[in-house]
């Protein structure tokens, strides 16, 4: 029987780390849903985007306040870490604190003292997030998009740190009292810089007491992790791990660079060509005409683009730097990878329904976003600066808009004339190409 | 160009005027400023009239990709024809559509903007400003969306105002953060859609936060949209809208 928790933290471990697997795995198929892209160029300018910007947190800290508060969470997450590996030895192998037996003390003392401080910090930086959101109530956490889930999304990530983070000090407190009363197994080990004020709090308990404290917030703590580390795959807060993959494949050619369709290519060069047989039969073996242009759902955008919306954490930035967004247009550009992402989850669930994707009668144009938001856009490439994970909204807008120019001409009519005017007369305005150079006599 | 090329002579530079820069009212008084500027720098530059065509920046956007392609393929065999090696634009859509969109369709050109340009001339002492009538004067610089964000050219305009000794005020929202005019995209062809606020009067309201008297600029288009916008605010007589190119020239009085 003493082996009984060892064993029900092993399953509770494999459990935990096993949906998750399957989970992500879900992700990697629904990406790879997507258009293949070629994303091999400029390994050394992504890796160093990479460093700058996601393990660097460069764009976060464009805006100073919530870019601190974020490097608070973001260190401790990831430094207290090293924390959690303890946990997991200690539970398979029901030793206690088993790294002060393997470290030098003093550098054991230097670590669990910088994770408490560290812990202290997550909890400032999580506590005035929710401020921001829930208080100050910042224009960004109240736009039209961020109703129901997604807003309920961004609080219980918060309660979560917060809890864990209190389970932690709490933990280590009720460990400091069992350490000064001697009791079996709690050998003095650790400095504890934050949880000792927790002490006096908890002082005269029995040790019977304190060790279920103890051990109540040791189970929950890793019990919360592994629940953690589940809610992502539901939740907005992938980020922390596809921020990094993210970066890497974003954009690294200049802003105002929008590709070229190589299929139009092929065609216009074909048009232009004086020797081309127009009524040749198609060459054997040559690629058959694609089967449309533009985007109107998820499958026909490119899988960095699919990465893109797993990848936003619904912080807002974008929207709140869209010139169409401040001046109250439909348009947002979060919302642009919300709908991306819903659509997509939602064929993922298609698939794991019929084992294949079976038409549902919607797509991403139309059901998700509409109209009237993708024509808003100026393609100012302010979303696409803004954003400190290098998602690109940009790149959806106008691949849909080419879907409704190029499959559907349904652009806005003014649009349309301008487009006849390029077409007849080389410029957007109805004034005749021989008068272009009027402007030299006229005074 | 075409009489360059009868006589056989290569150009130091085209001047792509772009469209606006050829009907536009307005904007074509931006090109003539520059063509002076040109002039008195003993440059020899050459446009191409009545060959030059859209450069299908509007179209692309817009998602018409075929027509952007027709409108690149054209003109890159008519620059290409007449070996073009450099070009040098007073529109910031010209110059992105060209620099960054033409070379995968086989146009590859050395592009400057014309404040780089400009820049450049003074750089090289080929031509010489100072301060004139805009000496202390309070400007704020608009940064059009597709010099600055889309190219990364900020300072290239800066340092012309600079160079006119002006009090350089910015605006809340600059540079990388600046905030469009409300004309890329295509906008500048279409009504906008329904909000509580045209674009181009929201960032006007932003430009006359900072007190400046003038409003300079770079972009034909980000011209068109500010002049609106300080109509709109019945604010024509305490704000002009000037490119900096028109600046430098008018210093001069040329």
């Amino acid at each position: 029987m003493q082996y009984l928790p060892n064993i029900l933290f092993s399953i509770a471990l494999a459990a935990g780390i096993g949906y998750f697997t399957l989970n992500i795995r879900k992700i990697i198929r629904n990406i790879k849903l997507g258009q293949e892209v070629n994303a091999s160029d400029n390994k050394g300018q992504r890796w160093s985007n990479m460093v700058r910007i996601a393990l660097g947190q460069s764009k976060m800290v464009v805006r100073p306040i919530p870019g601190l508060l974020h490097i608070f969470v973001y260190v401790g997450f990831v430094i207290i870490n090293i924390e959690v590996l303890e946990i997991i030895i200690d539970g398979i192998f029901g030793t206690h604190r088993v790294l002060s037996t393997i470290l030098p003390e003093g550098l054991y003392n230097f670590l669990i003292g910088s994770f408490e401080i560290l812990a202290l910090l997550v909890l400032v930086g999580v506590i005035l997030f929710w401020t921001r959101r829930n208080i100050q109530k910042l224009k960004r956490f109240w736009n039209p998009e961020m109703k129901g889930w997604p807003k309920n999304d961004g609080n219980f990530i918060l309660y979560f740190e917060m809890v864990l983070m209190v389970l932690f000090l709490t933990m280590n407190a009720a460990d400091q009292s069992l350490q000064s009363l001697g009791a079996a197994h709690y050998v003095e080990a650790g400095s504890f810089p934050i949880s000792k004020f927790i002490v006096p709090l908890i002082d005269g308990f029995s040790e019977g007491t304190l060790f279920a404290i103890e051990r109540g917030a040791w189970w929950l703590h890793i019990l919360g992790i592994l629940i953690f580390l589940n809610y992502l795959y539901f939740s907005k807060h992938l980020h922390i791990l596809l921020a990094f993959p993210n970066v890497y494949f974003g954009k690294v050619t200049p802003k105002g660079k929008f590709k070229n369709l190589e299929s139009v290519t092929n065609e216009v060069k074909m048009m232009m060509d004086p020797n081309v047989d127009p009524f040749a039969a198609p060459a054997e073996g040559t690629q058959e005409a694609p089967s449309k242009f533009g985007a109107s759902d998820v499958m026909d955008l490119s899988r960095i683009q699919l990465l893109n919306a797993y990848t936003c954490t619904e912080c807002g930035r974008c929207t709140s730097e869209c010139p169409a967004n401040i001046t109250g247009k439909k348009l947002s550009p979060r919302k642009i990878m919300m709908d991306t992402r819903d659509r997509l989850e939602e064929i993922g669930k298609n698939i794991d329904k019929n084992g294949e994707f079976k038409p549902d009668g919607k797509q991403l144009l139309d059901d998700y976003i509409t109209r009237e938001e993708l024509w808003a856009c100026t393609t100012c490439n302010a979303c696409v600066e803004a954003c400190p994970v290098s998602i690109d909204p940009l790149s959806i807008i106008m691949d849909m808009r080419q879907y409704l120019v190029m499959e559907q001409s349904a652009a806005p009519t003014e649009l349309n004339v301008a487009m006849t005017n390029i077409e007849n007369n080389g410029a957007p305005w109805p004034y005749n190409q021989m008068d272009r150079l009027n402007w030299k006599n006229e005074n | 160009m075409a009489e360059y090329m009868a006589q056989g002579k290569q150009p130091e530079v085209l001047f792509w005027v772009g469209c606006a820069g050829s009907f536009d009212d307005r904007a074509k008084k931006i090109t003539k400023a520059f063509v002076k500027l040109l002039h008195k720098a003993n440059i020899d530059f050459a446009v191409l009239g009545t060959e030059e065509s859209c450069t299908g920046d509007p179209a692309k956007r817009a998602g018409n990709e075929f027509l952007f392609q027709m409108q690149a393929m054209a003109n890159i065999e008519v620059l290409n024809g007449y070996g073009i090696k450099k070009i040098v634009t007073a529109c910031p859509h010209c110059f992105n559509t060209i620099g960054n969109e033409y070379p995968e369709l086989g146009g590859t050109y050395e592009i400057m903007h014309h404040t780089q340009f400009l820049k450049s001339l003074l750089d090289e002492g080929k031509l010489k400003v100072e301060g004139g009538k805009f000496k202390g004067k309070k400007i704020t610089f608009h940064d059009p969306c597709y010099l600055g964000r889309a190219n990364g050219e900020y300072e290239a305009p800066r340092n012309l105002l600079e160079k006119l000794e002006v009090e350089l005020v910015e605006m809340k929202r600059n540079k990388k953060h600046g905030m469009c005019c409300g004309a890329g995209g295509a906008q500048m062809f279409k009504e906008p859609e329904a909000g509580d606020k045209d674009v181009n009067v929201e960032r006007t309201e932003q430009a006359m936060e900072t007190s400046a008297k003038i409003i300079a600029t770079g972009c034909p288009f980000c011209m068109v949209m500010m002049t609106d916008g300080v109509k709109a605010k019945n604010a024509e007589e305490n704000v002009q809208v000037m490119d900096v190119a028109e600046m430098i020239a008018n210093a001069e009085d040329l």
